[in-house]
């Protein structure tokens, strides 16, 4: 029993600290995650930082790979095929193990050390999960790209879609090439299901 | 808001449906000695761990907070977690619909403050 106690006690005390630090973190990256809750959309003005890296072709190139591989795993979910979209996720793990931040000043290595790690577990779960799940996942990976894009730019021009019913009406973002609609999340089910909300290039 | 607020209700729920296998603090019981059973308590441990340690949650970027607590709803409104194989031996970390409801409304509120 005291052990029981003891346990919860530093459970206790973890949990506290967790939302200790979440709160200080809210602070310094609201303007950032703010893009995220209200609208999804992201607001220029808001990054100063890393649009000063947009279109720098030296680092566009650096995205060259994942976009591809992203874009494959779109069209899979597009196409509702798990087996494709399983296969491009490993691509994207890959990817993000070769992703090359040394180049990046340190603020933004940071970030896209964040980034990536994050993505990369995302990845790595859409290669092994039934397609639901491939999709929940392909949710959070696409806000990581479009964040990570914002860094490094990108050589491909882009489209940032938007449907606002998937995950209960919360709403989720992907990128595609072109500039129709259709919907990695529901696939054949609502295909036309969003809209673009920005172009990207 | 959130600082000293995470509700005792909560709390225990999440130590007693998720913490043996998503944390540094497990507490395994008599049936630990009995091998088959530990073996697979190992291995889920040490797999639930790598996916999600709540132990580990101070160190997390907060882009992988936000992350992580979108699969913890995700996995409880599924009813993924705990694993059945889980509940099947240890009743009392199956979570009743009150408990789901309760955990969910906190994290979603967490996350949103992220
Ligand atoms: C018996 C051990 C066990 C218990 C108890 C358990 N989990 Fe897990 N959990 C795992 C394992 C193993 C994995 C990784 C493999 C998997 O997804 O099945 C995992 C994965 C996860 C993931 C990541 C899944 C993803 O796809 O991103 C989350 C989130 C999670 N668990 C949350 C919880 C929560 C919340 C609870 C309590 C309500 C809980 N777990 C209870 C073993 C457990």
């Amino acid at each position: 029993m005291k052990k029981i106690n003891l346990t919860k006690g530093i459970l206790a005390i973890t949990l506290v600290a967790l939302t200790v630090t979440s709160c200080k973190e809210v602070k310094k990256e609201q303007h950032i995650d703010n893009e995220h809750h209200s609208d999804g959309s992201h607001d220029d003005s808001t990054m100063d930082s890393s649009n000063d890296m947009m279109g720098n072709d030296q680092h566009a190139s650096k995205s060259t790979a994942l976009v591809a591989n992203y874009l494959e795993l779109k069209n899979a979910l597009v196409a509702d095929d798990k087996d494709a979209a399983a296969k491009a996720g490993g691509m994207m793990v890959s990817a993000f193990d070769d992703f090359e931040t040394s180049s990046f000043g340190s603020e933004e290595q940071q970030e896209l050390k964040d980034i990536i790690e994050d993505a990369k577990e995302h990845a790595e779960h859409i290669e092994k999960s039934p397609i639901d799940h491939q999709r929940e996942h392909f949710d959070v990976l696409s806000k990581d790209m479009i964040d990570l894009i914002a860094i490094t730019g990108t050589e491909e021009k882009l489209y940032q879609d938007f449907c606002p019913m998937y995950n209960n009406n919360k709403g989720a973002q992907w990128l595609s090439a072109t500039k129709e609609i259709k919907n990695p999340y529901y696939g054949a089910k609502m295909m036309s299901c969003g809209s673009v909300q920005k172009e990207i290039n | 808001m959130l600082v000293n607020d995470v509700p005792k209700q909560v709390e225990n729920i999440i130590t007693t449906s998720c913490y043996d296998c998503h944390s540094n603090n497990t507490d395994y019981p008599w049936y630990n000695k009995v091998q088959p059973v530990a073996w697979f308590l190992e291995d889920h441990v040490a797999h639930g761990k790598e996916e999600l340690n709540f132990n580990e949650w101070a160190d997390y970027s907060s882009r992988r907070k936000n992350s992580k607590l979108k699969s913890i709803i995700s996995q409880i409104e599924d009813g993924e977690m705990p694993l059945w194989s889980y509940t099947l031996i240890h009743r009392e970390a199956e979570l009743s619909k009150d408990e789901k409801k309760i955990v969910l409304e906190w994290i979603s509120k967490l996350k949103d403050s992220l």
